[in-house]
């Protein structure tokens, strides 16, 4: 495997109370793990605040990780000493939403992505500059960006140049969270298409956040699905959206729109939102919005665990009803 | 007959001295009791559409030709006052962001009260007592305990369902919601959109759901309008669109749609972007990026026809009898 997690936890201090605020742990992402091979896309999906990023702050340690592995590499980078980190950092890159905030607004594109290079030691003198233009070609951008600022770029061609800033790295794995969420449909096709050539042609493995499942199911092999800070299912994209095993699975498969007026949304049988990670349900934390809830549910934590090739975290996961709209 | 007609609107945006048309000739009916998408990618002109409909456009853009008429009745012409009374008891309107809409100092209840006092004249009693059945139409638990809480207390979609009880207070003919659920999440979204639809076909309400996201067309609006840079492209019962999209944009928009229940070879995608405002082509809007383009698209822009179903209407030269003559004649 080239990235491994294993029971990671991040605990966030914040402040909060009256009259004098005091400082509690948030406990943004709890126990998770799952594993990425080379060439491959792990989609992480879940409502907002669930932990993904989160969880893609922590493998790149721009936050610490209060317990847990994140082995990368054959070596566990959550407790390396962050300079014996920097040498591994280019084998590791992410891209962001916004492409914007991980460029300097007065550096032009053909600067920054020198400097990218020069800063990690992967090549001198002529071959920085070759490096840059073969990656802009890569990504689909004209020569003439390197003499340009973003802001003179529409927004996926910013996506494009934040790929490209990545790709002079020559990665083993990037992080995408929520790399196409802000692109109108016909940008955010180029954009998956792109990174699909990378994927297949380069090698390149992705962990992959998104909240839309359909992006997905078209980019990932593989899928964990996070609650509250927890995966609670986790396997193969098809089989888990085809047919979701957790109950939380089920709604967020039943709630994704789908552009076909033929075919009729079940109705809806859940209300409620997600409750806060300050003060998470004991149990299972889906139990206070699950329709299948029973008394176990709301004492024992079920731990994630093999069902119907893939791994569920549910009591009930075998005795669920047949899923309604399974194909 | 129609809640709403827009006839043959174009809305002209000053831009540094320079006229651009921001709306070129849009027209549409919407029904009592019927779903109207209008569906585009950002910066074609959906907010626009909206704002000349509400009368609430910049002080950069007017209304330069056609009209907007609610229950038979002319907009275009009506002064300030006249819309401010209409926007709040006829029309209701729901944003994306629903700050937009709320005040921050003052509670929910207060606000909800007010448009009821203000337009229907109820007593500050009984707009108390139908502020709270609204806030329980729209599913606010506890909704009478929560009368006293302020914006800020609320949940992003808590927030948004305020607005909506805000916005049908009045009893309006048609509800226009400009991208009322794209900063949620998917679970609240669909509970809003269901929340929606039950209430349009209750009080049997038009609505315009504006969107950029054509998957929620598909399961919420009875017909849809598909723009392109300030063009209505086509326009269709929702049925047909997904089966025979007729124009080149919106073929190529339904097929660079990812699917979650299906598996797909690879995502069509459209080359380029949308240009900006100034930069749109003066004929045909989408000839830069279409496939088919033809020397007359460049020269004028293409008439609508329905070429196909009744109702069915393309704005492309490709679907105009010997339209690729037209330029020679
Ligand atoms: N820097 C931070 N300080 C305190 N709390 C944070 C911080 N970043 C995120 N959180 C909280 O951690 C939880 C998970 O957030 P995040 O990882 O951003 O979720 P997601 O990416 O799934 O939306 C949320 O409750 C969020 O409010
Ligand atoms: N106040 C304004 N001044 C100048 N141009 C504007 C203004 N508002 C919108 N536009 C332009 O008008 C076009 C249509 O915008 P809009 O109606 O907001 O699109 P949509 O809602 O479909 O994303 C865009 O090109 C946008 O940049
Ligand atoms: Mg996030
Ligand atoms: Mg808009």
């Amino acid at each position: 495997m080239l990235l491994t997690v294993d029971a990671l936890r991040v605990i966030y201090p914040i402040k909060r109370g009256w009259p004098v605020p005091g400082t509690h742990r948030l406990t943004a992402v709890d126990g998770v793990g799952f594993s990425v091979d080379t060439g491959e896309a792990l989609g992480i999906v879940g409502e907002s605040g669930c932990g993904k990023s989160t969880v893609a702050r922590a493998i790149l340690r721009l936050v610490e990780p209060s317990a847990g592995k994140v082995v990368f590499a054959g070596v566990d980078i959550a407790r390396l000493p962050l300079r014996r980190m920097r040498h591994l950092r280019p084998k590791l890159q992410m891209i962001f939403q916004d492409p914007a905030a991980s460029l300097s607004p007065r550096m032009r594109i053909g600067a920054a992505l020198a400097e990218a290079i020069r800063v990690h030691d992967i090549a001198k003198g002529n071959a920085i500059n070759d490096l840059v233009r073969n990656a802009l070609d890569e990504v689909g951008l004209p020569p003439n960006s390197v003499d340009r600022y973003p802001h003179e770029f529409s927004g996926g061609q910013k996506q494009r140049i934040g790929i490209a800033r990545a790709l002079v790295l020559s990665p083993d794995l990037i992080i995408a969270d929520e790399p196409v969420s802000a692109l109108d449909v016909s940008v955010q096709a180029q954009i998956l298409n792109l990174m699909a050539r990378l994927k297949a042609e380069r090698g390149i493995a992705f962990v992959f956040i998104s909240h839309d499942l359909g992006v997905v199911r078209h980019f990932c092999e593989r899928t964990s699905v996070m609650y509250l800070g927890q995966v609670i299912e986790s396997g193969a994209t098809r089989a888990i959206f085809d047919a979701p095993a957790h109950p939380y699975t089920r709604l967020l498969r039943s709630v994704s729109p789908v552009p076909d007026p033929e075919r009729t949304a079940a109705p809806l049988v859940f209300e409620g939102e997600p409750p806060s990670p300050l003060d998470p349900p004991g149990g299972c934390r889906f139990h206070p919005r699950c329709p299948f809830v029973t008394g176990v549910c709301r004492t024992t934590m079920p731990d994630l665990r093999p069902v119907a090739a893939r791994q569920v975290a549910c009591h009930h996961a075998e005795s669920l009803p047949a899923n309604e709209d399974a194909p | 007959m129609s809640v709403l007609d827009v006839d043959n609107l174009r809305t002209t945006l000053n831009l540094n001295g320079r006229a651009c048309h921001v709306l070129r000739d849009v027209s549409f009916r919407v029904a009592e009791g019927e779903t109207l998408a209008i569906v585009g990618e950002s910066g074609c002109g959906k907010s626009m559409l909206a704002m000349s409909i509400m009368g609430l456009l910049p002080s950069v853009a007017r209304i330069t030709q056609g009209h907007v008429v609610l229950d038979g009745h002319a907009l275009e012409k009506e002064p300030e006052r006249a819309m401010e009374k209409i926007r709040g008891a006829r029309i209701g309107m729901v944003f994306q962001e629903p700050m937009t809409a709320l005040n921050p100092v003052f509670t929910v209840g207060a606000q909800i009260s007010e448009p009821l006092r203000d337009h229907l004249g109820l007593s500050r009693r009984d707009a108390r007592e139908a502020a709270i059945e609204l806030m329980e139409k729209v599913r606010i638990p506890s909704a009478a305990s929560r009368y006293t809480s302020y914006p800020h207390e609320f949940s992003g979609g808590m927030r948004q369902r305020v607005v909506i009880a805000l916005a049908i207070a009045c009893g309006p003919r048609l509800l226009i919601a400009d991208e009322p659920t794209t900063a949620l999440d998917v679970t609240v979204q669909r509970q809003l959109l269901d929340l929606l639809d039950h209430l349009q076909d209750e009080g049997r309400m038009g609505m315009l759901l504006i969107t950029h996201n054509l998957a929620i067309v598909a399961g919420h609006a009875d017909r849809v309008v598909v723009m392109y840079g300030g063009d209505v492209v086509e326009s269709a019962t929702v049925r047909d669109l997904f089966r025979n999209p007729a124009h080149p944009y919106a073929r190529a928009l339904l097929a660079s749609l990812p699917r979650v229940d299906r598996d797909l070879s690879e995502l069509a995608s459209i080359p380029g972007r949308v240009p900006p405002l100034a930069g749109l082509p003066d004929g045909c809007r989408f000839k830069d990026r279409c496939p088919h383009a033809m020397d007359i698209c460049e020269q004028m822009p293409p008439p609508t026809e329905m070429p196909g179903e009744a109702g069915h209407n393309v704005r492309c030269w490709l679907h105009v009898e010997g339209g690729e003559h037209a330029a020679d004649g």
